[in-house]
């Protein structure tokens, strides 16, 4: 099959609207603030519904992963609905070029388009891989800053708001001020300004004084991370609202942020020449990108602490965490990094842990699934639940495993303040790591 | 005094208890899913009778109850949690419970690290699964456990979930098995699924509690547990009640019962769910739609004495039996149409004599047999024509549309759809596993609530408001129907709801199509399921288009034998089937052997008939009927796994290593053999795959879902530490050998990084060296330096010249074993043509060359008269090609290119493999579809798992060659 399909073209960037799906409501919103100022007119997507699973089901192999058919279904959803101006209209759609079939979402969305009669409609990729080299939206360093910068604040802002919201005295408080935050950064965005490292250092401690300024009490309560495939694990429409479940079920969420996935597909990098072979100034590369990035968040976490919250492990830190487990070679999907996360989680007080997956995930197989037993053997405190997600699983059956999670989680709470013992358990020192020390690094 | 209300799928369990906690009162009864009715009125009684005061500390728990707490504002305790605070204290010494309820199947372990588990959303294992199993054998469950406790054998049932369990009984009934067998092994397949699903490797034993309902009520199930485990568990006093005595203790809030029966009441049944447009809009539309539809119907004509020779067509079918007469004008003269039960020949000899009674100077010209009894009818009333029944539907629908382009048909069990392109089949399209068991499931339950099937779907025809219950399967919608009750969806809306799940699953995912523009605009839609109006009209709704639905819809396959038959047969032929006197003297005997010709041990039946003829069915070759080994000289499956076995270990200097013979191991193989044997080590396989090594295996697998050669890896690694092996060798490795034919090399994230799960995962391997670094083969210079790290890390003393040579070795053996192959496939390929025979391209990945992976589907190809090469032994042809797929697994890329070949050989066709649970195939077999189809080639795909229907799978191989040879015909 000869692949037949529209360009993205420099020109369409002043003539169309590119609708972006919406799978982290905070950071895309930012996100798009960073394309407008580089003269992009786009709009992130708000719809939902039954009729986006629907047509996604309808126009998508439905063995697909959940989150293709929820993306394309999205995007369908609202060509269909008459706002857009078909003709001036460009969808974006992100590719991480890796060994998962996620890398082939974009061209299930251009096929899916082309069965759905809008074969016109381009679609860009936004990728850090080189993929699609002939599409006129490309990264460019404007962008690229501002998006990194989206990241940053955008897990700063999350993190800080499912910290407070659960415990505040006035609820809704932190949330308004959350969206009041994205609302500031976003018009320093269109100013071209607020994203360059000094404001961001500048900006993290008056991020969390805010929050820290809301009242609350905080009446210990279950603590539960969330973790998974990057888009269940996020978004709403992937996962029924999850965090929404939670948070009605009088549980304080920890959702690891969106920088980790970032850090981890440049740490992949030098990897993956460490254990195949390549050109080692790729490790390099990675390494200094990584250090630098290491360098905000040692500042994040600096302006959580001093506010008093708490504040996650670093992914230098992160990347540690899994050895032992898992080895670092796995890099498919969210690959290591998901281990990571539920070892980072159980050992910060976060041991109640949703591992969320489209039904049939193929690397949450391996990463997921596959790593919970060790885990659990090494530390007996894990409470972790998988849960698949899919068009046709009740949420009755999700809800009633997550429910089965908290109540473990609350009896463990319970006996642990009867006791007032620390809630913390050390991660487990001496776990032998398969990877040698980096070239560069140490 | 405490009251525990356990409110789950199908039952809602109450108990009360005094100041001793001593059970005074408790009940156990169906509620119908009127859930709030139910409970309210029980709170109620519970006030007046039991409860002097009526207040009560008082908690709620079960699944359906989630929703009811919060609404009343009663306490609610997860299930498995008050599971577990019940057998605390009343089952001290438990160390593991095992509770099985409608929908769920829970294991906790009580001693030793507390740990609760319960069954993913894709599992079966549960009371509703063995509820069905006993309505499919037309059984109470209550017979089901007393014919169990007669069973003198198990059979395999895979008991992934119900709809694959009843794929594997339907033939098992049909094949005449011993009813007390196949309810033992139903109840064995729960055990297997329950402990492979749910302990995970953790073994189950000391104390062990069994509790909910199926356990409380079935002894056999009990037992089965008991030898499985072997150990024998208790089911305790009050074992239905655990649940709601935990909620009872848990109870923490003392309430006023009538007043929380008041507030139950008042809960608003507002109907909120997700909904979908009616069928109708209103009257008139239903009754143009109605009128339309009757003009679709067949001349009938009185089957009077002079109607003159008549041509008899019988559709042996998994669950019904069904015969049409036609006349030589073909008009219509009699029809039949019977449930099967079990053994269809009673049936029709019923029918045929009928026949022959009624109509003494009966002149028969021509009998036709189709469906999965085809084989059996012919043989046992000596017919004269047998064909598959697709070209009977083909046929059939022809006589209804000439120019049809589109038939779709929905039976009982399965769904089949086919193309027309030129008069002659284009692409047929079979259901799978999951979406089998559509069209009966609407049969099951409109019973299950009451009413007959047709007056079900009536309901439906207006329903106002339809649920969506989503399309995945029957199990899902199962429970997806139980949540829309729940959310007080009406019977109406429910009954509109399943019929239009149904047709979506038929379009989403067997055909496959977004638009009628894909399908053509003249289609013809059969099978008994469409006389149900309330699917036809959603199946034109959904693909916005008018069908053609004939008024024999469900007897298209006999009509079409029928017609079949006719166009066969001169003026005046004589049929040879059995007289009248013959058939009132017609016996049948059946046996039921296994072959034990090859490793494949194929359940045989044999069929003895009156005057000692003879029929052997359910074999793959034929060599339980010829005697004579199997033909494999064109059979490049076999070839391949001859090759594979040829690696035999060498002598041991260094020691010895095992490698698992799973996944990307069958390709290689040779290159690890030839690199450890060069480094002095002895290697050794593990064996052959079999059903025992995978039963051994299962307990360590950690995800339910993926695919069934990744859990055979399981199995292997059990089977060579079993043979005392101390080093194992199986590496990750992200990336395959670049053959240049993608964008990319990558091996897909299982085969990727299966080893991973393996070291965590088999408890065998704690005493085994397990090496499952990283390593990548892609870059041999990098690999050789990567390699002698490594293997420093495990050995000592290994030089870094010798992984040189060690590698150089391995690359050249490697590739002389691609080369054999090639080679290999080009001589089939020339012998083929030499003999005029098709060739056929079975193309899957290396492992699918697993005879327990493929099911011997090679064979049965082969058994077909087809030449059978592999998808790497012509790969190699094609250049690299632009895909609109992106292109990045190197097995995959052989595969589109593959397909690419074909397209360019006129008498070679590829048969695509699929495991189920493989993700990478929901993007490759479309691509495939379309490479194929732009060269003009069929595309033909079998889904296979552990088990496989190969009754399926052989009438979709015969409807491939009946429509390459229409095909064929057409262009000469």
């Amino acid at each position: 099959m000869e692949p037949n399909y529209p360009r993205f073209t420099q020109e369409m960037k002043k003539t169309h609207t590119i609708l972006i799906p919406n799978m982290l409501p905070l950071h895309f919103s930012m996100l798009a603030a960073a394309l407008e100022y580089d003269g992009y007119h786009v709009e992130v997507l708000g719809n939902c519904g039954s009729q986006v699973a629907q047509l996604g089901l309808k126009y998508v192999h439905n063995d697909t992963c959940y989150p293709a058919l929820l993306v394309i279904g999205q995007f369908l959803d609202a060509l269909q609905s008459g706002k857009y101006d078909l003709d001036h209209t460009a969808l974006l759609i992100t590719q991480t070029g890796g060994g998962c079939r996620a890398s082939n979402y974009i061209h299930l969305l251009r096929k899916a388009l082309q069965r759905a009669g809008y074969g016109h409609i381009p679609v860009a990729s936004l990728n850090f891989s080189g993929l699609e080299k002939d599409s006129g939206f490309q990264m460019n360093l404007s962008i690229g800053r501002k998006a990194i910068a989206a990241i940053f604040y955008g897990d700063l802002i999350m993190a800080l708001r499912n910290q407070t919201s659960p415990y505040e005295v006035t609820k809704g408080q932190a949330k308004a001020l959350a969206e009041q935050w994205v609302d500031t950064i976003c018009g320093w965005f269109h100013q071209n300004k607020g994203f360059s490292g000094g404001e961001m250092k500048a900006t993290f401690p008056k991020i969390a004084k805010d929050f820290a300024a809301i009242p609350v009490v905080r009446t210990p309560k279950v603590k539960v991370g969330i973790v998974g495939e990057i888009y269940v694990k996020y978004s709403p429409l992937g996962n029924n609202n999850l965090e929404e479940f939670l948070a009605s079920q009088d549980c304080e969420v920890n959702l690891p942020g969106l920088l980790g996935f970032v850090d981890y597909c440049i740490s992949n990098m030098g990897d993956t020449v460490r254990f195949y072979g390549g050109s080692l100034a790729e490790v390099w590369g990675s390494e200094a990108l990584l250090k630098y990035l290491d360098g905000f968040e040692r500042a994040m976490g600096k302006a959580m602490r001093e506010a008093g919250f708490h504040a996650p492990a670093r992914f230098l830190e992160l990347r540690e965490m899994a050895n032992g487990i898992i080895s670092r070679g796995n890099k498919m999907g969210e690959g290591w990094l998901l281990t990571a996360e539920m070892v980072e989680l159980v050992t910060t007080g976060y041991e109640n842990i949703v591992c969320a997956q489209p039904f049939g995930c193929l690397p949450n197989h391996i990463c997921g699934k596959g790593m919970i037993s060790r885990i659990r053997a090494i530390y007996p405190n894990a409470n972790i639940t998988p849960i698949d997600y899919d068009p046709s699983a009740t949420p009755v059956n999700q809800e009633n495993r997550i429910k089965l999670m908290i109540s473990v989680g609350k009896e463990r709470l319970e006996e642990r303040i009867a006791a007032q013992a620390a809630p913390v358990q050390e991660p487990v020192a001496g776990l032998e790591s398969k990877i040698e020390s980096i070239p560069g690094v140490h | 005094m405490r009251v525990g209300l356990d409110i789950g799928s199908t039952t809602i369990k109450c108990v009360v208890l005094d100041e001793h906690d001593q059970v005074i009162y408790d009940t156990y009864e169906r509620h119908g899913s009127h859930i709030t009715e139910k409970a309210g009125e029980l709170l109620a009684r519970l006030a007046k009778e039991q409860v002097p005061g009526g207040k009560a500390y008082l908690a709620i728990s079960g699944s359906a109850g989630m929703g009811l707490a919060d609404g009343c504002g009663v306490p609610f305790v997860q299930e498995v949690f008050a599971t577990r605070v019940a057998a605390k204290r009343l089952a001290p010494q438990a160390d593991v419970v095992i509770e099985l309820g409608g929908e769920d199947a829970k294991i906790l372990f009580l001693s030793g690290g507390t740990e609760v588990r319960m069954n993913g959303s894709c599992a079966g294992g549960t009371g509703a699964f063995i509820d069905q199993m006993a309505t499919l054998l037309k059984m109470s469950p209550e017979e089901l456990n007393t014919a169990a406790s007669r069973a003198e054998k198990t059979y395999t049932i895979a008991s992934r979930c119900g709809v694959f369990a009843k794929s594997d009984i339907q033939p098992l009934i049909n094949q005449g098995a011993a009813a007390g067998d196949i309810a033992a092994s139903i109840y064995q397949a729960v055990v297997n699924q329950t402990i492979a699903g749910l302990a995970q490797g953790r073994p189950i034993q000391g104390n062990v509690l069994y509790l909910g309902g199926p356990l409380t009520f079935n002894s056999e199930l009990r037992r089965s547990f008991d030898q499985t485990l072997e150990l024998t568990g208790l089911c305790p006093d009050h074992s239905l009640h655990f649940v709601a005595m935990g909620a009872a203790f848990y109870a923490d809030k003392e309430m006023d019962l009538a007043q929380v029966a008041k507030a139950i009441g008042s809960i608003q049944q507002v109907g909120e769910y997700t909904s979908q447009p009616p069928l109708f809009a209103n009257k008139q539309e239903y009754e143009d739609f109605h009128a339309r539809h009757m003009r679709a119907s067949v001349p009938r004509v009185p089957f009077g004495a002079d109607v003159g020779p008549v041509h008899i067509g019988v559709d042996s079918g998994s669950t019904t039996v069904k015969v049409a007469v036609i006349d030589d004008n073909a008009n219509l003269l009699f029809t039949d149409y019977q449930p099967n039960l079990g053994n269809p020949l009673p049936l029709i000899r019923e029918v045929l004599l009928k026949l022959y009674q009624n109509h003494p100077n009966l002149e028969v010209a021509s009998v036709t047999s189709t469906g999965y009894g085809e084989e059996l009818v012919k043989h046992a009333f000596r017919g004269d024509f047998g064909v598959v029944e697709t070209v009977a539907h083909f046929t059939a629908a022809r006589h209804f549309l000439p120019d049809v382009d589109f038939i779709i048909d929905i039976g009982g069990q399965d769904m089949k759809c086919f193309k027309i392109e030129d008069g002659a089949i284009s692409d047929i399209f079979l259901n799978e596993a999951c979406s089998s068991g559509c069209g009966s499931f609407l049969q099951t339950f409109a019973q299950a609530l009451g009413y007959d099937v047709k007056e079900f779907a009536a309901l439906g025809l207006f329903a106002d408001k339809p649920v969506d219950l989503g399309s995945r399967c029957t199990v899902f919608m199962n429970s997806s129907v139980k949540q829309a009750q729940k959310d007080g969806a009406s019977i109406q809306n429910i009954s509109a709801g399943l019929s239009i799940s149904v047709v979506k699953n038929a379009i989403y995912k067997v055909i496959r199509a977004a638009s009628p523009e894909e399908l053509g605009r003249r289609i013809v839609v059969q099978g008994g399921t469409f006389y149900n109006e309330a699917v036809l009209r959603a199946f034109e709704k959904e693909m916005g288009v008018e069908v053609v639905r004939p008024d024999i819809a469900g007897l298209m396959g006999a009509f079409g034998a029928a017609l079949h038959g006719r166009s066969l047969v001169e003026k005046g032929h004589k049929s040879s089937l059995l007289s009248h006197q013959e058939l009132l003297e017609f016996t049948q005997k059946t046996q039921n052997v296994q072959c034990n010709g090859c490793t494949n041990h194929c359940q045989l039946t044999v069929s003895t008939f009156a005057g000692g003829r003879k029929l052997i069915s359910g074999n793959r070759c034929e060599k339980p009927v010829t005697g004579k080994t199997a033909e494999n000289d064109l059979n490049l499956y076999a070839y391949k796994q001859k090759m594979l076995a040829s690696y035999k270990p060498g002598p041991s200097v260094r020691g010895t290593i095992g490698i698992p013979l799973c996944l990307n191991m069958y390709e290689l193989l040779p290159f690890w053999h030839a690199f450890f044997t060069s480094l002095g080590f002895a290697v050794v396989t593990s064996p052959v795959s079999t059903r025992a090594m995978y039963i051994k295996g299962q307990a360590s697998i950690p995800s339910d879902t993926v695919c069934f050669p990744a859990k055979l890896a399981h199995g292997h690694i059990r089977a060579l530490a079993d043979m005392g092996v101390k080093t194992i060798f199986y590496p990750c490795m992200s990336y395959n050998i670049d053959e240049h034919l993608g964008d990319n090399h990558y091996n897909c994230p299982v085969v990727a990084y299966y080893p991973e799960v393996l070291a965590v995962n088999c408890p065998e391997l704690a005493n085994v060296t397990f090496i499952n670094e990283y390593v990548g083969l892609h870059r041999p210079k990098d690999f050789k330096k990567k390699m002698f790290e490594i293997l420093n890390r495990y050995f000592t003393g290994i030089k870094r010249a010798e992984v040189e040579r060690a590698a150089d070795m391995g690359y050249a053996e490697y590739n002389a074993h691609m080369q054999r192959l090639r080679d290999k496939g080009a001589e089939i390929i020339a012998a083929a043509r030499a003999e005029g025979k098709r060739i056929m391209v079975l193309a899957g990945r290396p492992y699918h060359v697993d005879p327990e992976v493929n099911h011997g589907i090679d064979a049965l190809l082969c058994r077909h008269g087809a030449a059978v090469v592999t998808e790497d032994s012509v790969a190699w042809h094609e250049e690299k090609f632009p895909t609109t797929v992106l292109n990045q697994w190197t097995y995959h890329s052989r595969l589109y290119a593959a397909a690419k070949y074909c397209t360019t050989q006129k008498d070679m066709d590829l048969v695509q493999l699929v495991s189920f649970g493989c993700g990478v195939d929901a993007i490759t077999t479309d691509e495939t579809r379309e490479i194929l189809h732009e060269g003009g080639k069929l595309y033909t795909q079998l889904k296979i798992d552990e088990i496989t229907n190969l009754g399926a799978v052989n009438i979709r191989i015969r409807s491939l060659l009946a429509a390459l040879d229409e095909k064929e015909r057409k262009g000469e």
